[in-house]
């Protein structure tokens, strides 16, 4: 079964040639109109109408964005503020890149959108300190709309007003973790807050009520004001509605991002049909589907899954479409949708020593299971990479990852747990092995460590 | 501090955007490190100083973000992404080309002085591993082969100039 063709809403001026990322160029292809007719309408009206469009964040947790807004606390008197979350670190993830430097209008358009829904008058872009030329075409973007009178002061010649400020980050990967972001964007380390009390809709950035969206999932919003939110739901399945742009990578034939209708291709189809299927003369072997945290799944093994009506039916890693749900179904998670594929040249132990090392570089230090943990984690899969491998290693590591994850602030303890967990459940036996067979590892001898 | 008057400009201009000071240190500590090249100790004081903080405020945000540095690095800084998909792309060998091209050690200055090579973590470009991001411009399909003609590109530069 051939895979469908791409449907492009967010992705849509992606890679189109001509097309720049000018306003010139956005409001030639039609962008501000749905600003400029949301800020004659009703807030609470645009807040029904993205809650019941069922769109869920796409930066990760695939929370309800409708429902995220719907716990601002409205009556503190306190101002309420918007922050883009454009950290985007998780690894495999790379769609919100594309947007930033490709169209950074229609970022701008949906989180002007999104701030005139929610009475925010002060909205900060958090953008992780890599993307030093996103930030430059950020300012300069939100500059041109500021001058157009789309951002700013009387917006659209209205009585709202609302400025946007790019700040950006230094390298920490916890700062795309909500509270940690608040943390960093108030000018502290990126310690998570703990929650209660400090849900960012009630007490957010400067103790304020504060939503925090990803960047895609802004420009959604966008568009599900554009179609109406009958039309949007049409778009994917039950829970699951929209699309969603998947970011291939790894060992495919054509890695790159692909927007689909979320569940309308499966596993199968996205990696064989749309990405040209594995290298010559490889096999698939793992896939990670939702960036690194999400649980690995295994080509070859199989899931029951429960139908609605009590059946069951059974589904190979090629069979699970691709929405939040089915993923959920099958174990892992859809995630930030950075699917990261390894064929069977991959030795899986040297392949979680590379995520290990991600994790404990990454851990903010405050919570002792996770700063431990994941520092542990790393050390042996480290070790037994680099020669002293012992038979019980992998039981060692699932032992160290099974006392992370539930027991921290933030779910960066589910993160960096969830790799070891899974690739020691599914590929017991290389961990088991290791020591006797590390000589004929990789079949390149890829160095992943 | 020895400061351009464009970042005194830039600093005064970037304390506005927020309601408090504090929120400055991230914006200040990039402005001042882009003007000078690292974030010395007077640094630290001056931005305290100037956002109202005590230097420890400034200290603790300067050893937790990996983008700060306390030492000066090369004209060039080269930053190959380690993780994941990179690796699996045979971002290692890269990394390894780079130190051989310029006879230097990851986090070191070249003998050369003309630059820093770094491995850092996911650089979020995963469809077109391995990338390397060399100051502020990112290259993406970095194989080795790509890897030489980069360094020979830096190379030739620093002779002309």
């Amino acid at each position: 079964m051939s895979a469908p063709a791409e449907r492009r809403i967010i992705f849509k001026h992606i890679d189109e040639e001509g097309y720049s990322n000018d306003i010139a160029c956005y409001q030639k292809h039609g962008g501000y109109e749905i600003l400029k007719k949301a800020v004659t309408q009703k807030p609470e009206d645009l807040r029904d109408e993205v809650k019941k469009s069922g769109l869920r964040g796409r930066g990760g947790a695939g929370f309800s964005c409708g429902l995220k807004w719907s716990f601002v606390d409205r009556k503190s008197g306190k101002p309420i503020y918007l922050v883009v979350n454009a950290d985007e670190s998780e690894p495999g993830t790379f769609k919100d890149r594309y947007i930033i430097h490709q169209d950074p209008h229609q970022l701008i358009e949906g989180t002007m959108i999104s701030c005139f829904a929610n009475d925010v008058k002060q909205a900060y872009i958090y953008i992780r300190g890599e993307f030093p030329e996103g930030a430059r075409i950020l300012e300069q973007a939100i500059q041109e709309a500021r001058d157009a009178g789309l951002v700013g002061k009387n917006i659209c010649g209205t009585e709202y007003s609302c400025d946007i400020f790019v700040h950006r980050g230094a390298g920490a990967y916890i700062c795309g973790e909500e509270t940690g972001l608040i943390e960093s964007l108030e000018g502290k380390r990126a310690n998570p807050r703990i929650k209660p009390p400090y849900f960012p809709a009630v007490l957010g950035l400067y103790q304020c009520p504060t939503i925090v969206n990803n960047v895609e999932t802004l420009c959604h919003v966008k568009h599900i004001l554009d179609m109406g939110a009958d039309e949007y739901l049409k778009i994917g399945t039950p829970n699951n509605t929209g699309t969603r742009i998947f970011c291939v990578s790894g060992h495919v034939q054509k890695p790159g991002y692909y927007e689909y209708a979320c569940g309308e291709v499966t596993m199968g189809q996205l990696l064989n049909d749309v990405c040209g299927g594995p290298l010559p003369g490889r096999t698939f072997k793992a896939v990670i589907p939702g960036g690194s945290s999400a649980k690995i799944l295994r080509f070859g093994e199989k899931f029951t899954i429960k139908n609605k009506d009590g059946t069951t039916k059974e589904w190979a890693v090629e069979d699970i479409p691709l929405d939040f749900d089915s993923l959920a179904a099958a174990g892992t998670m859809g995630g930030s949708g950075g699917v990261i594929v390894m064929d069977d040249s991959v030795n899986m132990v040297e392949a979680l020593a590379n995520i290990n090392a991600f994790y404990a570089h990454e851990s903010c230090g405050q919570c002792t299971p996770c700063r431990e943990g994941s520092l542990w984690m790393k050390k042996i899969s480290s070790r037994m990479v680099k020669g002293e491998a012992r038979e019980e290693d992998g039981e060692l590591i699932k032992n160290v990852a099974d006392q992370i994850a539930g027991r921290t602030i933030c779910a960066f303890g589910e993160a960096c747990s969830w790799p070891t967990q899974s690739f020691v459940a599914k590929f017991g036996d290389e961990f088991k092995s290791y020591k006797d067979d590390k000589n004929s590892k990789s079949s390149d001898s890829l160095e992943l460590v | 501090m020895n400061l351009k008057p464009e970042t005194l400009t830039r600093i005064d201009e970037v304390i506005t955007h927020y309601p408090e000071k504090r929120s400055g240190t991230l914006p200040l500590l990039h402005l001042i490190q882009e003007d000078v090249g690292h974030i010395s100790n007077e640094a630290i004081e001056w931005i305290a100083e100037k956002l109202e903080l005590e230097p420890i405020n400034v200290y603790e945000v300067v050893t937790f973000y990996p983008m700060f540095r306390r030492e000066p690095i090369g004209k060039r800084h080269i930053k190959v992404c380690r993780t994941l998909s990179c690796a699996l792309a045979g971002g290692y060998r890269t990394c390894a080309k780079f130190e051989s091209e310029f006879n230097t050690h990851l986090g070191e200055v070249s003998p050369d002085g003309e630059v820093t090579v770094e491995f850092v973590e996911c650089l979020a470009s995963c469809g077109t591993a391995p990338v390397v991001l060399i100051d502020e411009t990112l290259h993406e399909n970095v194989d080795e082969a790509k890897a030489k003609e980069i360094s020979d590109a830096i190379k030739a530069e620093s002779l002309k100039s």
